[in-house]
């Protein structure tokens, strides 16, 4: 180091290396500076105000803050806010039937669209967002119904569950007589083919083949299929596929599954009344 | 000449001389104190500057038992006079906005930057802050040496009024912006009550701060450094555009006036270099260089030369509204024979075109119709088909009304879900979600199209109807 400065009035801090190496003091900008000490007094007070600092090693939690604000209690003050809008449909909703909130347009309309979260939640997977059914799953949209499409019958549906039953036909019909009965029910005809009365179709299915609510039993006269083809299958082979491995039968390792679920334990009654109109509300109730 | 008017002559111009020195082009290092000389063109700014008079007083007219013109933005809705405008019919908005860009390229091409000039809000509210300034300080040169002075009380008591009356203007100033979107009694009942909403306070305070600023103190520099319009309308003016303009031919060489040397052997030519062109000038930009981004065109310095060649005896309007290429001897293509008017008025015409044929078929009700997507079609158990269509129905009119909902279009078509005719809320979207089915035999197959229909009669039994087509759909035959 120099004794006597030799870069006077640079602004340099007398430390002076190599002759001409030197350290200057140029301060940063007071903005900078300003900025910067801003900045850790805020970092103090954002402390005090907030929950920031963890709780010192060998006990649990943080520190809480002056305010006691939490993220969570600033969900609950928003979900609060959500409910007591929906309060008022809410509470004229729980006295109701679904059959009474059905005659109510207003309250229809607010059903249908709180409901859409419930059934995209319970019920979207099997019977698709729109209810248009699934590979294997009933439609929703259509008025063709196992149990009866009532808004009474679509709520103890959604309740209890519903689990229908065929037995598989594969060994006690011959083929040929699968053909027929199959072809006459894609005709829409069932009770053209002397089988059908013969073989005892008509026990479950009924003397005409239009079904029966009350056992869940297809109606085979419409044209629409419980069972839709799976890949390049065509409908009649679906139609015998049924005919010969059933539906639940436990017998028959190949039979058609089809169970629905109860929701009775599941789900609050006011959901279930509210998803019973959800569905009612897609065009087919009846 | 006789010897009197030559003496009043050279007085006048030993004046001009001795104001001269005062005069420099405006480098932006000090305020601008313009002079006020008065004349036709100043004459004219008045009158141009009073047209925004309509934007303090528009919105006190009344239009039945509302205001005549109020955007209404929280309800979405522009009321003008008669007219009702909601959201859906904004595409006409972009036609207003293409109207005015427009007008303002064809008048820029024509006559120069008219808009800067004449109606310009920065330029308009400059000029009546500086006129409130001289008012109570003084002339240019006064107030040149008030700025300088020390601060006493004169200074204060002078300075103090001015900026309270520039800040009334600036308050006047934002609430009129506001009275143009909320009802202006209301705003004033609130604003006595303290009872604004934020968006007002926020807003009122923006402009009244914005006016403050922008015309008290930043004024020209904001033509020069922050505004784009000044540039874009810089490109627009070419040489057949008819700005005021320093006829150089005539002008140059300048020089003082000599005394004692008569008009006859005069070498010089007819700019006397007095600088009271620069004197007047609210940007402080020297016409003689030229067309300059700086030259708002405001004319103001016509008014002041032409006093000056009176005064010394010669001929007015050496600057004048002239073209570059008249100035140069050239002849200047008459207006229809410049294709860039043709397009400019073509558009112009259009877009005029286009919001009158907008306002005067603007629908009372509107329905829009949106098909089901998934699924598409319903099978139903009598071998009919069912779609599923939202049905929305705008109702721009200022009342409810009860609307029913037919479709046609296809044999058997049946409607569900609107038996009862639906209340439409007035100047709301009443969505309604219906079905249609049709018998699989009258459906040829894929998508048919098919019409539907809302009708509505309003209080005075007037019917209204509108019309939307969407398509039926069925499984591909």
């Amino acid at each position: 180091m120099a004794d006597k400065n030799p870069f006077p009035g640079e602004n340099n801090t007398g430390h002076i290396w190599d002759d001409n190496l030197r350290e200057l003091s140029n301060p940063p900008p007071r903005w900078w500076t300003i900025a910067l000490w801003a900045s850790l007094i805020w970092v103090i007070v954002y402390g005090i105000i907030y929950p920031m600092w963890p709780a010192p090693p060998g006990s649990q939690g943080f520190t809480k803050g002056v305010t006691g604000w939490t993220q969570m209690n600033e969900y609950n003050t928003g979900v609060a806010e959500v409910e007591a809008v929906r309060a008022e449909f809410e509470t004229k909703l729980a006295g109701m039937s679904a059959a009474d909130i059905l005659k109510d347009e207003g309250l229809s309309a607010y059903t249908v669209a709180s409901a859409k979260v419930l059934f995209g939640d319970n019920c979207a997977a099997c019977h698709g967002r729109s209810g248009q059914g699934g590979p294997g799953f009933p439609v929703l949209v259509d008025d063709d119904w196992l149990y009866g499409g009532t808004i009474e019958t679509i709520e103890q549906t959604i309740t209890g569950g519903r689990k229908g039953v065929m037995t598989a036909h594969g060994k006690i019909l011959k083929p040929e007589e699968v053909d027929e009965l199959a072809n006459a029910i894609i005709e829409g005809k069932p009770e053209s083919s002397p089988l059908f009365l013969q073989k005892g179709c008509i026990a479950c299915h009924g003397m005409d083949g239009k079904g029966m609510a009350m056992l869940g039993s297809a109606n085979l006269t419409d044209s629409i299929y419980r069972f839709v083809p799976q890949g390049d299958q065509s409908q009649l082979d679906s139609v015998k596929y049924t005919i010969m491995h059933g539906v639940n039968d436990v017998t028959d390792p190949m039979t058609r599954e089809a169970v629905m679920p109860a929701f009775g334990e599941r789900l609050s009654k006011g959901d279930i009344k509210k998803l019973a109109v959800y569905v009612y509300k897609f065009g087919g109730g009846q | 000449m006789s010897d009197n008017q030559q003496s009043q002559r050279d007085a006048a111009v030993d004046a001009l001389y001795a104001e001269a020195g005062h005069w420099h082009i405006n480098t932006g290092d000090e305020t601008i104190h313009a002079k006020r000389v008065g004349g036709k063109w100043r004459r004219l700014k008045w009158l141009s500057d009073s047209l925004w008079l309509v934007f303090f007083l528009g919105p006190y007219l009344r239009w039945g038992d509302r205001q005549a013109v109020l955007f209404d933005i929280p309800n979405r809705q522009f009321h003008l006079f008669g007219v009702t405008i909601l959201p859906q019919d904004f595409w006409m908005l972009s036609l207003l906005l293409l109207f005015f860009a427009i007008l303002l390229a064809v008048v820029t091409a024509i006559a120069g930057r008219v808009w800067c000039g004449f109606f310009c809000f920065q330029t308009v509210w400059t000029d009546v802050y500086t006129w409130i300034e001289e008012k109570l300080e003084g002339a240019p040169a006064k107030r040149r040496k008030l700025d300088q002075a020390p601060l006493g009380w004169e200074k204060i008591r002078k300075k103090g009024i001015k900026h309270l009356l520039w800040l009334i203007i600036a308050f006047l100033t934002g609430i009129a912006f506001i009275t143009w979107f909320v009802d202006a009694r209301q705003f004033w009942l609130d604003l006595a009550n303290f009872n604004l909403g934020t968006t007002a306070l926020i807003t009122m305070a923006l402009f009244t701060a914005g006016t403050y600023v922008l015309a008290g103190f930043l004024r020209e520099q904001a033509c020069f450094w922050l505004c784009p319009y000044a540039r874009i309308q810089g490109v627009m003016v070419d040489n057949t555009s008819a700005v005021p303009t320093y006829d150089f031919h005539r002008g140059e060489p300048r020089g003082r006036v000599k005394k004692g040397e008569t008009e006859e052997n005069r070498t010089t030519g007819d700019c006397v270099d007095c600088n009271q062109c620069v004197a007047v000038c609210p940007t402080g930009v020297d016409i003689r260089h030229g067309q300059q981004e700086g030259c708002i065109m405001c004319a103001l310095c016509i008014d002041a030369c032409d006093i000056v060649m009176e005064k010394v005896g010669r001929p007015a309007g050496l600057i004048r509204y002239e073209s570059l290429d008249s100035l140069n001897g050239k002849e200047n293509r008459p207006m229809l024979k410049r294709p860039r008017i043709w397009v400019y008025t073509a558009v112009l015409a259009l877009s005029l075109v286009g919001i009158a044929y907008g306002i005067s078929t603007l629908d009372a009700i509107e329905i829009k119709v949106i098909h089901d997507r998934q699924p598409l079609f319903v099978m139903q158990s009598d071998g009919s088909i069912q779609n599923k269509y939202t049905v929305k129905i705008l109702n721009k009119m200022n009342e409810d009304m009860d609307v029913k909902i037919s479709v046609t279009g296809l044999e058997g078509l049946q409607l569900a879900g609107a038996e009862k005719p639906i209340t439409s809320h007035h100047g709301k979207v009443t969505p309604r979600v219906v079905f249609v089915r049709a018998p699989r035999k009258s459906i040829g197959g894929g998508s048919v199209p098919v019409l539907f229909r809302a009708e509505g009669v309003d209080k005075s039994g007037q019917p209204f109807v509108s019309e939307r087509q969407s398509v039926f759909m069925g499984p591909d035959q």
